[in-house]
């Protein structure tokens, strides 16, 4: 990857600059794999890259960075997420 | 080498096309207008061949050209008082992401009350955005500036955007001779741009995106050694212009007659040009006075405020105002000589709200400072209604 000289606030491509982000998350979103087309929106739409493809067409999330901003749960046309309030153990 | 007799804006135009820009972006406001017009026209006849964006505003201007000048196109831009106020989220964007935008602003009035007329407040307003800022006193130097500003913002050492400001009218308006150099000399000086970063898919970066305490203040370290770069490049830059056309209006200061003066003429815009009739007629009446007029006002040239304060006592014409302290060139010219000279620095204020500044009211502030009538700083030309 190619680097630049100029000072200024440029980020390179990698994972987790600023820590795991998972911790911010108030609402958690919920996956139900039963309910899942394997339409793909949530990983279209995710701004985190929180949404990984599975070899069965299907989805899982990683929690160590999903913010919980609820996108997916919004984008999903047959309510195969969900959010639910975060809860602290 | 042709002669094209224009105004200050046409003659901006003129040499912001030439500058060949990959994008401009600008939205229209009195007295900048026939600027962007002259752009549209440029575009219109095939001689632009650039992108020409029209946006809703200048707050979208100065966005669209951070972000074409982040997708590494060499950009342009203009505009004028409220406009550029508009803009002065995005200036300080433009400078801190180090892009080396280059704009035109026309020094016209704040409101209210409503006025187009030449005053400084717009753009001294602006002064710690981070951009680097001259003031030009006739069209051949608007021309000339904004050549050697394309090259000045986008040198490796610099990279940060340069903004050219002339009086609303007194020049955007006036039509003077101008030479206009072949394409080739202009070609030749600005060679092909190189960004110093830029977004790119095959390279994936971001921008403007979270940074540290410490990263943060790297930033700003590293645009201060900017700025300290341009005080030593702006004169040089200045000097290879003169060399390719025979074009020279000073570096960071254009001095004129200053050899044994007693008292120095400090200013910018365009009553430096007037001045140099005010110090003409003064030496005539055996009067010891020269001129030094700042064309750069960031970085501010420090030095030479010293290295003339050892030679002379000081006068100051500001056509802007810092409510509550005073001219802004007189504060930071007292400021930079303080403990490094003894020389007397007077200050008045005038031309405010466009009112005309005239080379006989420049002749009375200097007399009235050198005969030891003057408060340190004072109003002139103030008539009561």
């Amino acid at each position: 990857m190619k680097k630049y000289k100029v000072v200024t606030s440029i980020s390179y491509p990698t994972k987790g600059a600023m820590g795991k982000t998972g911790s911010w998350r108030v609402f958690k979103p919920i996956f139900d794999k039963e309910k899942c087309i394997k339409c793909l929106r949530c990983w279209i739409f995710c701004p985190e890259s929180s949404i990984k493809q599975e070899k069965d067409g299907t989805i899982s999330i990683d929690y160590e960075y999903c913010k919980g901003c609820g996108i997916c749960a919004a984008e999903c046309k047959v309510k195969a997420i969900i959010m639910e309030r975060e809860v602290q153990k | 080498m042709t002669i094209m007799i224009d105004t200050g804006n046409h003659i901006a135009a003129k040499a912001a096309v030439m500058a060949k820009p990959d994008v401009v972006a600008a939205y229209p406001i009195t007295p900048q207008t026939t600027l962007v017009e002259g752009i549209a026209s440029f575009k219109a006849a095939g001689e632009f061949t650039g992108e020409y964006i029209c946006v809703e505003s200048e707050h979208s201007a100065m966005s669209a050209c951070i972000g074409a000048s982040a997708a590494g196109s060499r950009v342009f831009t203009g505009t004028s008082s409220h406009g550029l106020l508009l803009m002065h989220e995005m200036l300080h964007w433009a400078a801190l992401a180090r892009l080396p935008i280059v704009m035109c602003n026309i020094n016209r009035v704040v409101g209210p009350g409503w006025n187009i007329w030449a005053d400084e407040n717009d753009s001294i307003s602006q002064r710690d955005t981070g951009w680097i800022q001259f003031y030009c006193s006739s069209n051949q130097e608007i021309f000339d500036t904004v050549i050697q500003a394309f090259k000045l913002a986008e040198h490796e050492k610099i990279s940060l955007p340069v903004m050219i400001s002339y009086n609303a009218f007194v020049l955007s308006h006036t039509s003077m001779p101008v030479d206009i150099p072949e394409q080739k000399v202009i070609d030749d000086f600005l060679g092909k741009y190189k960004p110093q970063w830029k977004l790119d898919v095959k390279n994936p970066i971001t921008f403007g995106n979270i940074i540290g305490p410490v990263g943060y203040f790297n930033v700003r370290k590293a645009m201060i050694n900017a700025h300290e770069n341009a005080l030593k490049l702006i004169p040089q830059i200045a000097q290879e212009w003169k060399q390719k056309s025979g074009y020279y209006h000073g570096g960071l200061i254009e001095e004129y007659k200053c050899d044994n003066a007693e008292y120095i003429l400090l200013c910018m815009g365009a009553i430096g040009a007037e001045s140099k009739v005010a110090i003409d007629e003064m030496k005539k009446k055996g009067i010891k006075i020269g001129l030094a007029r700042v064309r750069t006002f960031r970085p501010s040239p420090i030095d030479e405020f010293i290295r003339l304060g050892n030679k002379a006592d000081l006068i100051v014409i500001d056509r802007n105002i810092s409510p509550g302290l005073g001219g802004a060139l007189f504060a930071e010219v007292k400021s930079a000589i303080y403990d490094k000279s003894d020389a007397k620095v007077y200050g008045f204020i005038a031309g405010l709200g466009g009112t005309d500044v005239t080379y006989k009211d420049i002749e009375t502030m200097c007399k009235k400072a050198i005969n030891g009538k003057a408060k340190e700083s004072e109003l002139y030309g103030v008539v009561e209604v």
